[in-house]
């Protein structure tokens, strides 16, 4: 295998864009990404898609966004993991150039959500759960999450507090960052008095229904520097599945899949937990960033909570965890967050995140879940 | 728009829904519901069809106060994971009962009801719900 960069990355704005297609903003975030990095071809593109088919009833989005951008008819794949299809069209990206078949390719993410109404989403979204036993009853996602919260309280002692710090601390790195649906602050007292959406977890401790796009540009490592002088390799990838009924596992506060895939990835980078300068790990619930940090390493199980609330995932933390401001505050357009949580660590990893910079970030760490952990994709990040 | 509930699908699950029919691997005991055509855990092929035991206990809960479009005329309801007493785990509504009785541990019986139905003409899906049990 050859060595893989990131050379180009793109990223619109995450919210309520009724005045835009699926296809306008994942040809604007492509651009940026091709602009950022000034390719003059692409020879391939995965695009990382939850349901054109129940949000906006458009499929066959691999070729229908290869002609928007320009490029038919260079070979373009559609990939699905739920929520963590982003980080799957990354990895089939880093594969095809890693193999040595293609030199400059495109990976990028795409959900648009808002096209529909709230319960129409949230039917949409209850597809990455098992259909016939999950929501066959009734459960929705947050739901899934309340389910994993609840249990975590009860084995752990986590308390309602840390996992509204969680969001809190999301909202404040949010608030620095210019593509974020909700970039404002919001306090303690604010998360524990908004709307119960599936007790214990309240508006505030969701992330939201989002639309938007990112794309990054991807070549052999060894011509990175024809086209950027800040090129970041792409040195661990882990991918690991799990029952998709949360049901199903013998233990619903760890996923299985991020400590497969956790270890994975740090085996083929050949680093450690302790050597991660900076992590986007999959907050859409706030209970699973406390799940995702411990998980990963990053604390022992059951210490997610306190860690938390101690600061240490803070940007200026032992352990800064979101900077972007996470799916809670950046917002969530389901396919396309694997993506955009690799924009955000090369962002870091360049030096070029303004007021949300990680200092001296050398090392990073994205963490994207589809489903209640079904599917779960790792990449660590180098600078080079 | 795709819904849940369509004649073939809920007539095809059926045996699960009305009978809690699941299978057990004969060369290791592991029990899946619904049942498997091959063992997750030692690959075997050969299983013996069992029934669910009816009883068991909360392993965790919610109330669903923002539902789906399908069960908005419901809410806010109790969802639960339960903990059969043969160990296996499933997902369930908890009904009839006072939210503030629900803790993780408490025990319930399921029972069968009513789960959705495809609009005011269509088919109704009949199901496992789950109750308090009286001590």
């Amino acid at each position: 295998m050859r060595d893989v960069a990131i050379i180009g990355v793109g990223i619109t704005k995450f919210g309520e864009l009724w005045g835009k297609s699926l296809r306008d903003i994942f040809v604007e975030s492509a651009l940026r990404a091709i602009d950022n990095c000034g390719v003059k071809k692409i020879e391939a593109m995965y695009v990382g898609n939850f349901s054109g088919g129940l949000f906006v009833g458009q499929e066959h989005l691999g070729s229908l966004l290869a002609d928007y951008l320009g490029y038919a008819p260079i070979p373009a794949i559609r990939v699905e993991a739920a929520c963590a299809a982003g980080a799957l069209a990354l990895k089939q990206a880093f594969l095809d150039v890693a193999s040595g078949f293609s030199d400059i390719v495109l990976a990028g993410g795409v959900e648009k959500m808002t096209d529909i109404d709230t319960g129409e989403a949230t039917y949409g979204l209850a597809a990455a759960g098992d259909r016939e036993y999950e929501a066959f009853q009734g459960v929705t996602f947050p739901g899934l999450y309340a389910l994993i919260a609840r249990r975590h309280m009860y084995e752990y002692g986590t308390t309602r507090e840390q996992l509204a710090k969680v969001a809190v601390k999301n909202h404040k790195n949010g608030a620095k960052n210019p593509y974020a649906q909700f970039p404002f602050e919001v306090t303690i007292e604010q998360v524990l008095n908004s709307t119960v959406i599936a007790d214990p977890l309240r508006l505030l401790d969701c992330s939201p229904i989002s639309d938007g796009a990112a794309s990054v540009v991807l070549c052999p490592a060894e011509r990175a520097k024809e086209f950027t002088n800040k090129p970041v390799k792409i040195i661990g990838v882990g991918h690991a599945t799990d029952t998709i009924a949360l049901a199903d596992r013998e233990n619903i506060t760890t996923s299985k899949a991020t400590v497969e895939a956790g270890k994975q990835a740090y085996k083929m980078a050949g680093v450690r937990p302790e050597d991660i300068d900076v992590a986007e790990v999959h907050d859409c619930f706030t209970i699973a960033e406390i799940c995702a940090m411990e998980d990963l390493g990053f604390v022992k199980k059951g210490e997610g909570g306190k860690a938390v609330e101690e600061g240490l995932t803070e940007i200026g933390g032992k352990i800064p965890i979101n900077p972007s401001g996470g799916l809670k505050s950046k917002g969530h357009p389901v396919g396309a967050t694997g993506i955009a949580q690799v924009v955000e660590v090369v962002t870091q990893l360049r030096g070029e995140a303004g007021e949300r910079q990680v200092r001296n970030a050398k090392i990073g760490l994205t963490h994207n879940l589809g489903g209640s952990g079904g599917s779960v994709i790792v990449h660590i990040l180098e600078a080079i | 728009m795709v819904t849940a509930v369509k004649v073939s699908k809920t007539w095809r699950e059926i045996p699960q829904r009305y009978r809690l029919e699941a299978n057990k691997c004969n060369n290791c005991g592991k029990i899946f519901f619904p049942p498997r055509l091959i063992c997750s855990n030692c690959k075997s092929r050969d299983f013996a069809p069992i029934k669910l035991p009816k009883e068991g206990k909360i392993y965790s809960f919610t109330i669903i106060r923002t539902p789906s479009s399908e069960f908005k005329d419901y809410s806010p309801f109790a969802i639960a994971i339960i903990e059969l007493d043969n160990g296996v785990k499933l997902m369930s509504q908890v009904v009839d009962c006072d939210f503030n009785d629900l803790e993780i541990g408490t025990r319930v019986k399921l029972v069968f009801r009513k789960i959705q139905e495809d609009g005011s003409s269509g088919i109704i899906a009949y199901g496992y719900k789950c109750v308090l049990v009286k001590s």
